[in-house]
């Protein structure tokens, strides 16, 4: 046994380390929470790191999962050594290879970071709902519970596969082992090397297709054999089980590390067992340790393989005293008589005891845990022995929530707690990206590789992109730790938000006289006073060591900047008693060296001094004996709003959503829009504040807005009679509004700080330089008097959208915004287009919302921003998947079509009755203007209020119908991870289909949401994950394919180039009785640029000749005029002037200069020529496109 | 024609210098310097400070939004992040060296002690012939004195003469009180060269955007006076060589320098205007004006409008002050 590496990795990490070290081909896509498997692999390979073959895999991302599926069956099947890595949907797009790869009795491990599946929502978090929806396939199913396990289970289920001919899902679980940072042993090439079988290798190859042995597989069978066929596997399966045990005997041998198919853990006499897989094990492994002591007779059956299921092997792990028996299964198999575990054990044991092998047969019963990383914790285990112990304990049952609905759920008492006194548990409040979960990790790292310590890791994140609460959750100790569920007593807690002490219950989790850091820009004597009662009382009631720092001055004064990380690391590592203080201080100088030292001296002793003058200020506060604050949490959400926000939204924003009863919550998946307004998040210290005085009124501020924060009202002079004193208005600068006023209203609450209204704004002050008719203030001074001017503008009424000029900017500006207030980063390059669309045609609006980052803010609980008007209409919104929204939306289309033509059928049979007049205008009305539309929304309410009064079946079908006789607008909403790759067929298949649907593709020529993977959409020469070299081909022209259809509408926008064209673009495509395509450039975080920038981008990258505006109308066609209008100049700046300005392509420059600048001379060359044909395209007279494609009305 | 002159020490074919400039950012564009006959070339300038801010902006850039979302902990793949250094640069002066038969002048433009120091060995260890320090201070606190401005010129000097072999020269800005006397100090403390003047930050505004406008402009034939002044008042006072930068647009402003006593002269404006060829047509110029009046070599004109060798040296700068005044009221009345 060779002397380990120790290291300090996550589950992905641990994982990908040893798939790419044995395969030859790795076919990926990404999904969360697997993606970082892909992404290590790919970085690897563009490090040049070899596998064990001594050469580099070929990492190929593919368009989707079934895609990277259909690429691992080519390479297995040609007879490379080939993984793949994916969850939940991805998981089941790869669902028919999989059949096949496993009919053909083909070796390949899938590793699965298991996570729940789209169901009545989407959750990216973990269970085993993917994982077991591959039961039929004829993979074998291989789970692990631990960082270290995950790491040593690749290699087991890659050895066995190559063994046994069966192929593997290795699974673990997403987020709580994917993502859970520990201390592992690593294994050295040598140990993985040994593992692998050269003959079984070499037989894989030989077993591939070769013309020079050639033969056919993947025939056609018919009813003769295939039957037969299928049971050729058998003795394969039979195998596998006693294969897996040879390997993990092997591994054993190798490593020193045990394993068993079956592992038991308790008392030899145990009464009461829990039958569980993968990370919640170590929960139970832990819980029955301590409930040993106590004299309980428990035990727990870890499942490791899971399939084939290994009857043998279970029995002889399950004590013949077992008494009572709960299978634990993390995922949901509604109607069925019970989750697949819980079968596979009862089917098991009733065999055995009726063919006499048991003499008894134990209660049995199942109960379902942790979906969606529900937390599943020692006290829950607790909870379930106690039920076992009952005579009658449920059959079924759930733990962990309170089901009032079925009464599944099992009571269980959740102050149970075994957290080891030899363990310092300590928990972090950060906001996203303030340095807190970096450090944390740094911190782990530190602490973990020192001999004899051992550290555990895990952060859990907010639902909100800009603005986002990160809760770190570590733990040191002694021993290894195995506590795979959140801290529950800490001994050490960092606040390091002042104000979160106003949002969540910082010391919830506080142990007696643990220590309390606050990161706090008050005194140590002046700190109490400000603190809310809650705090104080907590801090008195938990003997609490309370200590504060101003880290921010101690960054200012010892040139830091606003880099607070070391700081408050520095604080931890004096405060929580893991090293002697001493030894900690010495430690993190050391990692300060290390990790500084190239950028020079200079830095180095900066941080020491941090660290230094840290000490210094760190000042313990003196408690007083009793609370004395008068300072009190505010509500979560106002009085007024509805009930159930109040009930339910109110307490997920709290925090507190796992309280939820499950009567609570909508059977179905749906909720009330518009729940962002109830959600006043302040997330911004600086806020724009208008000057009236200088405003011209031109509504650029608010039109960019990406969070809607900014509103614009006109209104008669009177309505200020009873305006607060500071409420701001100018005169109304349009023509033909006499005594009118003009208002714009930040919502500062709301606002997430990101500059781009300021740097919109073209209003100039001329007395003093630089400053604008909206500046960047402080909010905190404004908050009190911008309350109250926003209670009073709600009160204006909404400007009547007949009156409004929807053809400008500055019309654009008084319709109200009807998506508002989303969880978007701030600066975000989508919404601006998103609040557009919804602002022209909201109130008739519904979106296919394909996934990705426009469905997370756009549909994300608690709070979500699609709302409604005072009339209460507003846009109808749902999310299918990633991969069908065009065929979704086109479903929106079939609808309404038929449900209008429905509704016009029903309506002409209302002629002798209603009028014949009457119903024959309702059915011919133009309907292109809102004038227009207006008027038929009032013919339609006059006819079901006519049709209210007529008692009869055909009219309460016609009512059930009549709504569609007013225009809908239908958008199918997406990125171009959707649009460009995974939704690509459908796409074209709906562009194709001649039917009024409007697609929106928000360009950020990245997947945004899955953190910057490459798209078909990435541009050449530009850095993502997974074109970690720069992109060599050159971005996809959607618009040339889709205006080769003839009867597309195609417009390719960017509001920060031409707000105006982007304004035209929508209404024309929406007016386009045909399928329409717009493509919007959408500035992005992941292009690596300071936000405020984006539009700035958006117009270099036109003025580039890169992103040429334009518009392809069919309905020019019509009077033989081109409908390809080009509507940018030509360009006027180098592609590198665009480009270089943003990281994405900078980058390159730094890591492969040389192919930066080749690339960059291809990127100029492509921009030349796509210029060159536009411009040619513009030139051409009407007939030149297709003259057979002439406009199709579907009417 | 004899154009070879000398300056810091070295030989050189021709008096005429590419100066720093994007002319030398590339090793076709260093070569195409020389083919179009550059004496020697100055690099493009290495500024301490950009280094350190692009730096800095990457690790802001990378770190933006990570650690901010579940599904989105980074956004870009993982790289080395040690921090960018000269490397390129010092890369580019290997092969211009090699690649060249001309002097290859170094450019640093420091912002710390370390800083000139280390990259002014690094350029050296790179192969530079010579290094030009381009001191760029604004010295716009208010309270600051002009001998602790001084101060800082001799002290950078200090450091880098200390610790490089090379001839050193410096770029010099015209405003200090006694320039003169700042040049005979800085010729004191070992420098082997001052180029006369650098094209100081005079930031311009924008008046649509009311707003400062830091771009520079090039600079034109009006720029040459100050320069021509005081090569004129320093030529022959001085050990250091003399170099003459800006305003140089045509053989006329080349030959006005090198009667005012200049070793060399800088050009970078015009080469950016016309092309790097245009040196072709300098150099032609001056040897047929040298030519037309019998001249066999620069060593017969330089310095011959000097103050060292006018006949009058005390009447010098009064009288082409009030030249100048004249000659600017006359334009005025043009004007009128």
């Amino acid at each position: 046994m060779s002397e380990s590496q120790i290291v300090t990795v996550d589950g992905n990490e641990a994982v990908a380390y040893v798939a790419y070290r044995i395969n030859e081909v790795c076919a990926i896509y990404p999904i969360t929470p697997s993606s970082a498997m892909a992404e290590w692999a790919d970085q690897w390979a563009t490090e040049g790191v070899n596998n064990i073959w001594g050469n580099i895999p070929a990492i190929m991302e593919m368009q989707s999962e079934g895609g990277a599926a259909g690429a691992v069956h080519g390479a297995l099947q040609t007879g490379a050594l080939t993984t793949t890595f994916t969850a939940s949907q991805g998981l089941l797009l790869m669902l028919p290879n999989m059949y096949k790869i496993a009919g053909e009795l083909t070796a390949t491990v899938f590793h699965v970071a298991a996570r729940s599946l789209a169901a009545q929502g989407l959750s990216i978090f973990g269970d085993h709902g993917d994982v077991m929806a591959v039961r039929d396939t004829g993979f074998a199913l291989l789970g692990s519970s631990s960082v270290q396990e995950a790491h040593d289970m690749a290699l087991i289920a890659q050895a066995a596969t190559l063994a046994a001919r069966v192929p593997f899902l290795h699974f673990f679980d997403g987020f709580r082992t994917s993502h859970e940072v520990n201390k592992i042993e690593l294994l050295s090439d040598a140990q993985i090397r040994a593992m692998i079988d050269n003959d079984n290798v070499r037989a894989h190859r030989e077993r591939g297709l070769s013309p020079d042995h050639p033969f056919i597989r993947g025939t056609a069978q018919n009813p003769d054999v295939y039957f037969q066929a299928r049971e050729t596997v058998n003795p394969f399966y039979e195998r596998t089980p006693a294969i897996v045990q040879q390997t993990m005997d092997s591994f054993a041998e190798i490593t020193g590390r045990h394993y068993r198919l079956f592992e038991y853990t308790g008392a030899q006499d145990a009464e009461k067992v829990i039958v569980i897989m993968a990370s919640a094990t170590e929960t139970v492994k832990q819980t029955v340790l301590a409930l040993l002591q106590q004299g309980e007779k428990v035990g727990v059956v870890h499942v490791r393989l899971y399939l084939p299921f290994a009857q043998a092997a279970f029995l002889d792990a399950l004590p013949a005293s077992a008494r009572a028996v709960a299978v634990l299964d993390r995922c949901k198999s509604p109607g069925a008589t019970g989750e697949p575990l819980l079968h596979d054990v009862v089917m098991t044991l009733s065999e055995a005891f009726s063919d006499g092998r048991r003499g008894s047969l134990p209660k049995i019963t199942g109960g379902r845990y942790g979906l969606s990383s529900k937390e599943f914790t020692p006290a829950m285990v607790k909870g379930i022995f106690d039920e076992l112990g009952r005579v009658r304990p449920k059959q079924r049952f759930t733990i962990g929530i309170q089901d009032d609905v079925s009464n599944t759920s099992l009571a269980y008492d959740p102050g149970f707690s075994i957290e080891p006194d030899n363990v310092i548990a300590a928990l972090f409040y950060g906001l996203g990206a303030d340095g807190t979960v970096g450090a944390n990790k740094n911190t782990i790292k530190i602490i973990g590789e020192l001999p004899g310590f051992y550290a555990q890791g895990y952060f859990v994140y907010d639902s909100k992109k800009s603005g986002s609460q990160t809760v770190s959750h570590l733990r040191f100790g002694s021993e290894p730790i195995h506590a795979p569920y959140l801290v529950q007593k800490a001994q050490f807690i960092g606040c390091h938000q002042f104000n979160f002490l106003f949002k969540t219950d910082i010391l919830a989790q506080a142990a007696k006289a643990s220590v309390f850091l606050l990161n706090s820009p008050y005194s140590a004597d002046e700190v109490w006073a400000r603190l809310p009662r809650y705090v104080q009382e907590r801090i008195i009631e938990k003997r609490l060591s309370f200590y504060v720092i101003d880290a921010a001055s101690v960054a200012r004064d010892t040139g830091m900047g606003g880099r607070v990380n070391t700081i408050l690391q520095t604080c931890f590592f004096a405060l929580s008693g893991v090293l002697p203080k001493a030894q900690a201080i010495a430690k993190i100088k050391a990692a300060i060296k290390k990790t500084y030292s190239k950028k020079g001296e200079e830095i180095v002793l900066k941080n020491y001094a941090a660290v230094d003058q840290t000490l210094a200020h760190l000042y313990q506060v003196k408690v007083p004996l009793q609370a004395s604050g008068t300072v009190t949490m505010p509500p979560i959400v106002p009085a007024q709003a509805p009930a159930f926000v109040q009930e339910v939204t109110a307490r997920m924003m709290a925090g507190q959503g796992d309280e939820l009863a499950v009567s609570q919550l909508p059977v179905d998946g749906t909720y009330p829009s518009g729940t962002t307004a109830w959600e006043k998040r302040n997330v911004s210290e600086f806020v724009p504040e208008w000057k009236p005085e200088l405003c011209i009124q031109c509504g650029n501020c608010s039109y960019v807005c990406p969070h809607s924060v900014i509103r614009a009202r006109f209104y008669h002079q009177s309505a200020l009679d009873t305006a607060p004193a500071a409420f701001k208005s100018a005169p109304i600068s349009a023509r033909g509004f006499p005594e009118t006023r003009y208002t714009l209203q930040i919502y500062l609450e709301d606002c997430t700080g990101c500059n781009l209204c300021v740097t919109v704004c073209p209003a100039l002050s001329l007395k003093q330089s630089g400053v604008k008719a909206i500046n960047m203030k402080a909010r905190e001074p404004l908050m009190a008097t911008e309350k109250e001017n926003i209670a009073f503008f709600e009160t204006l009424p909404v400007n009547d959208r007949a009156r409004v000029d929807f053809s400008s900017v500055r019309g654009a500006q008084f319709l109200e915004p009807l998506f508002e207030f989303s969880g978007a980063c701030a600066g975000c390059g989508e919404t601006p287009y998103i609040k557009l669309v919804s602002q022209l045609f909201g109130d008739r609006l519904i979106v296919a919302n394909a996934t990705g980052c426009s469905s997370i803010y756009g549909g994300n609980l608690p709070t979500t921003p699609w709302t409604k008007n005072q009339q209460g209409r507003g846009p109808a919104w749902s999310n299918s998947l990633f991969e069908d929204n065009a065929e979704f939306g086109l479903g929106f289309r079939l609808t309404a079509d038929k449900h209008r033509a429905l509704a016009m059928q029903l309506a002409r049979e209302f002629e002798p009755e209603l009028g014949a007049d009457f119903i024959a205008q309702m059915l011919t009305a133009p309907q292109k203007t809102e004038v227009q539309i207006l008027r038929q929304r009032e013919r339609v309410a006059e006819l079901k209020a006519l049709l209210l009064q007529l008692d009869s079946e055909s009219a309460r079908d016609l009512l059930s119908v009549a709504d569609h006789l007013v225009r809908r607008s239908i958008w199918l909403i997406g990125g171009d991870g959707w649009a460009y790759d995974i939704g690509s067929g459908g796409l074209d298949h709906i562009l194709a289909s001649g039917r009024d649907v409007n697609v929106l593709v928000l360009d950020t020529e990245v997947y945004s949401n899955t953190g910057g993977q490459m798209s078909k959409a990435t541009p050449l020469g530009a850095v993502a994950k997974f074109a970690a070299g720069g992109k060599s081909v050159a971005k996809k022209d959607i618009a040339l394919q889709a205006i080769s259809y003839g009867n597309v509408y195609v417009a390719r926008v960017a509001m920060g180039a031409n707000p105006q064209q982007t304004l035209l673009a929508l209404r024309e495509a929406e007016a386009y009785p045909g399928p329409s395509l717009i493509l919007a450039y959408s500035h992005c975080i992941a292009h690596g640029i300071p936000m405020q920038n984006g539009l700035k981008q958006q117009d270099l990258a036109s003025a580039s000749g890169y992103w040429p505006l334009i518009r392809y109308n069919p309905m020019l066609r019509q009077s033989d005029k081109n409908p390809f209008v080009l509507d940018s100049p030509r360009p006027r700046i180098a592609f590198k002037d665009y480009a270089y300005n943003e990281l994405r392509y900078k980058m390159l420059q730094r890591t492969h200069p040389d192919e930066a600048g080749h690339l960059m001379d291809l990127a100029q060359q492509v921009v030349k020529q796509k210029w060159d044909v536009y411009e040619h395209m513009a030139t051409w007279t009407g007939s030149h496109f297709h003259p057979d494609a002439a406009v199709t009305f579907t009417e | 024609m004899d154009l070879s002159s000398h300056y810091l020490g070295l030989e050189l074919k021709n008096p005429i210098i590419a100066s720093a400039s994007p002319l030398s950012e590339t090793l076709s564009g260093i070569k195409l310097l020389e083919d179009s006959g550059a004496g020697a070339i100055v690099m493009f300038s290495l500024f301490e400070e950009q280094i350190r801010r692009e730096n800095e902006a990457f690790d802001f850039l990378l770190d933006s939004g990570t650690e901010s979302f579940a599904e989105s902990l980074s956004y870009f793949p993982s790289i080395d992040r040690a921090p960018k250094g000269p490397e390129q640069y010092l890369n580019l002066i290997g092969k211009a060296v090699a690649a060249t038969d001309i002097p290859i002048i170094g450019s640093l433009n420091g912002i710390t002690n370390t800083g000139w120091i280390d990259y002014a060995k690094q350029i050296q260890e790179a192969g530079a012939h010579a290094l030009e320090l381009n001191i760029y201070f604004i010295p716009t606190a208010i309270e600051m004195l002009a001998t602790e401005v001084e101060q800082r010129y001799f002290d950078i000097l200090k450091a880098v003469k200390d610790s490089v072999s090379i001839p050193v020269a410096i770029k010099l800005s015209p405003f200090f009180s006694a320039i003169g006397n700042m040049v005979k100090r800085l010729d004191e403390a070992g420098v082997d060269g001052v180029v006369l003047f650098n094209r100081f930050y005079q930031p311009d505004f924008d008046l649509n955007l009311l707003q400062v406008d830091p771009h520079a402009s090039l600079s034109s034939p009006e720029e040459i006076r100050l320069p021509l002044l005081w090569i004129a008042v320093l030529y022959g006072r001085i050990k250091a060589s003399l170099a003459a930068s800006r305003g140089v647009d045509s053989a006329t402003e080349v030959v006005k320098y090198l009667l005012a006593g200049a070793d060399v002269v800088m050009v970078a404006s015009v080469l950016m205007k016309k092309g790097p060829q245009h040196l072709k047509i300098l150099l032609a110029d001056l040897e047929q004006w040298l030519t037309a009046r019998d001249y066999s070599s620069l060593t017969e004109v330089r310095g011959v409008m000097s103050r060292h060798n006018a006949a009058n040296p005390g009447a010098y700068e009064r009288v082409n002050y009030i030249k100048v005044l004249e000659s600017f009221d006359s334009t005025l009345a043009e004007r009128g």
